[in-house]
């Protein structure tokens, strides 16, 4: 165990965790848009920095990665803190002036757009979170989606943006999406959905007869578990 | 070809043996074929000369050396006859065989051939008398003129695998280790971290392996020292790498080289290979008992993957994307395992200190930055090429008195150091000591060493936008400020320089670049405002003229300047008629011309070509 303070506060806390989970225990809000509790923090958004003092040093750390220690003082609200998420924010607002989510923390946070941005036009309510492709590859396990180009220019894909062998239309990325940048459509009748440019067909619960999931994520699911596939007929509202 | 060299006594022995086979009073002709030179065709006169010696029946009688890059770049093709050391520079194709008959053969000096300074009018015979090497310390550099690339048998010849030698068979890791600290060896990659410390604790990290790694990846513009150490001297650079693993026991090691240096590659390849076949690399190391062996890795091209988390990535075959470094390389870096990176220069700074000891080493440079540090002298400058000078070294010394001053007797404005992140330094800091600590006191940075040498004539708001937007092409994108936020300062950079500056400009600018220096990810993005910082705080009055009398001071920025021809000093001789591309500029002969301002595309060639500076740029 090690003893920091943070806002004022003493705190003791597990050696190795970071800044942000201890904080968060105890109640204390730092914004985020990249975490999530099933998934190893990545540092992309840089909303959740923060301003550390470890001995003489003052500087401002991601503290979604960085680990507390003993003597830690952390200040989450300090001007030089605040200048960057209100930063990022107004950044992120002219990425995506379409998207209700941004708008809603912008506006929690007394944040607004910045006149001399001006807006994208191109309607991507990305702001490039990684969330969708870290949960493809590390929770998922099939890694359809990454990253192409580089800088302004990148954007989550398929390779060579094509329709991917490996996707199995779980859909997880689209459900993890922060802004809804991600769009799953699914049929009428349900008896297929589209995503990534792929159009997967559904398979039907054995008992209700209602089309619950696709069918190469049922075979998936079989395969990596070693389940029959048979066991795996049956929705989850009539297991 | 050297057979393994199996103990230090038989390197000496083999170094002896090279040294006894050369002797010094032989005629030598040496010439660069550093990338510079290549570029001015001087293969095809590599081969007029082997032609010319051939023809005369002087293969072997006569040496001939071709060798890596001199640093002279500016006035390549350059020859250098032994052993008195003549300079011929701007050697023709042609030149060849004058040379061999008058100056080999008969020590007749071809005048046309000496280098005149530009500055003085005063012409010199020797390469050592020439102001451009005379007031350099060409300690790592110097090298290059005495071996060729390719040759191992060179290199051992002047003694090098000496300080590998001295270092494995005399030294404990700690000891070297202790040395390195001792001379203070300070990271030329940019960083300037001192290297003995980045040894001491990947040595004392948990995990194996543990991997040694030389970054090659220098991608600043116009900065090209690393490229032209890696390609004139691999061997130094390997008996660096060697050490170092040695040190810190490693037993792999990685050369991370940028593909777009085919010959860096190659040279590397076969400095290798030989080093290889002598029992320097590889198992049992000059009988030792240690190994080490190195592979090289070529990167695609992204400027970021010269950032060490970045490189690492690339390494392991991901993208080339950066992490937060708060668990340090030393402990967890490529595969996660203790990881020891250090530039190309670093490495090849090692040798030296462990030859001739960290006392000696510490006795060039200032106190906080010991050694010798190569910059890549480039812009609005005479001698355009890489000068080495002792860490201290004022920038008035390097601008003006090896690097010749400003062509064209322009006025010096600034001097831009540490590459794209860098800051531009203006002539109120001329006299500045240049190291590590005294270039951060003023908002610049060492950087890999590229110097960008600019004149009345550039304007400041240009010189961000363009460093910026070097910066907007090369961020990975991995997180917003340094994505997002680069590009909108340059959007706001545009603005200004196209007149749609609005007040306040100068104000979000650096709010801005506050922003992104706290919030960004990595080094890239934590420097990248340094070149609109600067700017302002050095060149502020630019920036006003810009955005409140839509004005640029310098007359580079199109839309705020218009070409006019001056009737009183314009003689008529239509030089600016015939260059002008739109026809915008023309009158009648040996009467004053003017410049039609609907037809004037501002392309500046008029201005260059005009003899009687009649061209007015407001």
């Amino acid at each position: 165990m090690v003893n920091l303070t943070i806002d004022n506060r003493k705190i003791e806390a597990e050696a190795g965790r970071t800044i942000l989970e201890v904080a968060r225990e105890n109640g204390i809000v730092i914004p985020t848009l990249c975490t999530h509790e099933s998934l190893e923090p990545t540092g992309s958004c840089r909303l959740c920095v923060v301003e550390a003092k470890q001995g003489k040093r003052t500087r401002i750390v991601t503290s979604c990665l960085y680990p507390v220690a003993e003597g830690l003082t952390v200040d989450t609200k300090s001007e030089r803190v605040m200048n960057v998420r209100r930063l990022v924010l107004q950044l992120l607002l002219a990425r995506c002036p379409e998207s209700a989510q941004l708008k809603e923390m912008a506006a929690e946070m007394g944040v607004g757009a910045e006149p001399r941005f001006t807006p994208d036009k191109d309607n991507v309510k990305c702001i490039l979170c990684r969330m969708c492709v870290r949960t493809c590859e590390k929770v998922v396990g099939v890694s359809a989606i990454g990253f192409s180009y580089r800088g302004t220019e990148k954007k989550v894909c398929t390779p060579f943006q094509e329709e991917s062998a490996t996707c199995i239309g779980c859909g997880a990325c689209a459900y993890i999406c922060p802004t809804g940048h991600i769009e799953m459509e699914t049929t009428k009748t349900g008896d297929s959905r589209t995503i990534w440019g792929r159009t997967f067909k559904m398979a039907t619960c054995t008992v209700c007869g209602r089309y619950f999931a696709p069918e190469d994520q049922l075979k998936y699911i079989s395969r990596t578990a070693d389940v029959p596939l048979e066991n795996l007929a049956v929705c989850i509202s009539c297991r | 070809m050297t057979s393994k060299i199996k103990s230090f006594d038989e390197l000496k022995s083999v170094q002896e043996r090279l040294k006894a086979g050369r002797d010094p009073k032989k005629p030598c002709i040496t010439i660069c074929v550093g990338t510079g030179c290549l570029a001015y065709g001087t293969r095809k006169l590599v081969d007029n000369f082997r032609e010319e010696l051939a023809k005369r029946d002087l293969t072997g009688k006569i040496d001939f050396r071709t060798s890596g890059c001199h640093g002279f770049c500016e006035r390549g093709p350059m020859v250098v006859i032994s052993p008195e050391k003549i300079f011929y520079q701007r050697v023709g194709l042609a030149d060849a065989g004058e040379i061999i008959d008058k100056t080999v053969l008969n020590g007749e000096i071809i005048d046309r051939l000496l280098y005149v300074d530009p500055q003085t009018g005063e012409k010199y015979v020797h390469e050592d008398d020439v102001p451009f090497y005379k007031k350099q310390t060409r300690l790592v550099f110097g090298q290059n003129s005495k071996v060729d690339p390719e040759s191992m048998d060179d290199y051992l010849a002047i003694g090098g695998y000496s300080a590998l030698g001295k270092a494995l068979t005399g030294m404990k890791p700690e000891e070297i280790i202790q040395e390195v600290i001792k001379a203070n060896l300070r990271g030329r990659g940019g960083g300037g971290f001192p290297a003995g410390l980045k040894w001491d604790e990947t040595r004392k990290a948990k995990g194996e392996p543990k991997y040694v790694i030389c970054n090659a990846d220098e991608g600043d513009p116009g900065a090209y020292m690393d490229r032209s150490l890696l390609e004139g001297n691999p061997h130094l650079v390997l008996e660096g790498m060697i050490i170092g693993a040695y040190a810190i026991g490693s037993s792999q090691g990685y050369i991370y080289v940028r593909n777009e240096y085919p010959l860096a590659v190659k040279n590397i390849h076969i400095a290798m290979r030989q080093a290889r076949e002598a029992g320097l690399l590889g198992e049992n190391i000059l009988g030792s008992g240690f190994n080490f062996d190195l592979k090289i890795n070529r990167g695609g091209g992204a400027f970021v993957c010269g950032e060490s988390s970045a490189l690492f990535a690339s390494l392991e075959g991901r993208a080339g994307e950066p992490r937060a470094k708060y668990i340090h390389a030393t402990h967890k870096g490529l595969y996660d395992k203790p990881t020891n990176l250090n530039n190309v220069e670093t490495w090849g700074n090692v040798p030296f200190i462990i030859e001739k000891g960290a006392d000696w080493y510490a006795g060039i440079g200032t106190e906080g930055s010991k050694g010798t540090k190569i910059f890549s002298l480039v812009g609005k400058i005479n001698n355009t090429g890489l000068v080495e000078v002792p860490m201290g070294t004022t920038l008035r010394k390097i601008v003006f008195e090896i690097g010749g001053g400003i062509p064209g007797g322009k006025k010096f404005k600034a001097i831009q150091t540490g590459g794209p992140s860098g800051g531009c330094i203006p002539e109120a800091h001329i006299d500045l000591p240049v190291d590590f600590d005294e270039l951060t006191k003023i908002g610049s940075m060492m950087g890999s060493g590229g110097m960008i040498v600019m004149d009345e004539n550039n304007c400041m708001v240009d010189v961000a936008k363009y460093f910026t937007n070097f910066l907007v092409n090369e961020s990975c994108g991995k997180c917003v400020p340094c994505r997002e936020g680069i590009r909108r300062m340059r959007d706001i950079l545009v603005d200004i320089a196209d007149g749609k500056g609005r007040e306040g400009d100068v104000e979000l600018l650096q709010k801005m670049a506050q922003g992104i220096i706290d919030g960004a990810l990595c080094a890239l993005g934590n420097s990248a405002p340094n070149p609109v910082m600067s700017t302002i705080r050095y060149f502020r009055d630019e920036y006003e003229a810009h955005i409140k009398e839509k004005r640029c001071p310098a007359g580079v920025c199109r839309a705020l300047i218009t070409y006019s021809i001056d009737p009183e000093k314009c003689t008529g001789c239509t030089l600016c008629a015939k260059v002008c591309p739109t026809k915008a500029a023309g009158g009648v002969k040996k009467k004053a011309h003017t410049i039609d301002p609907a037809k004037c595309t501002k392309c500046g060639a008029c201005r260059e070509s005009c003899k009687f500076d009649s061209i007015i740029v407001r």
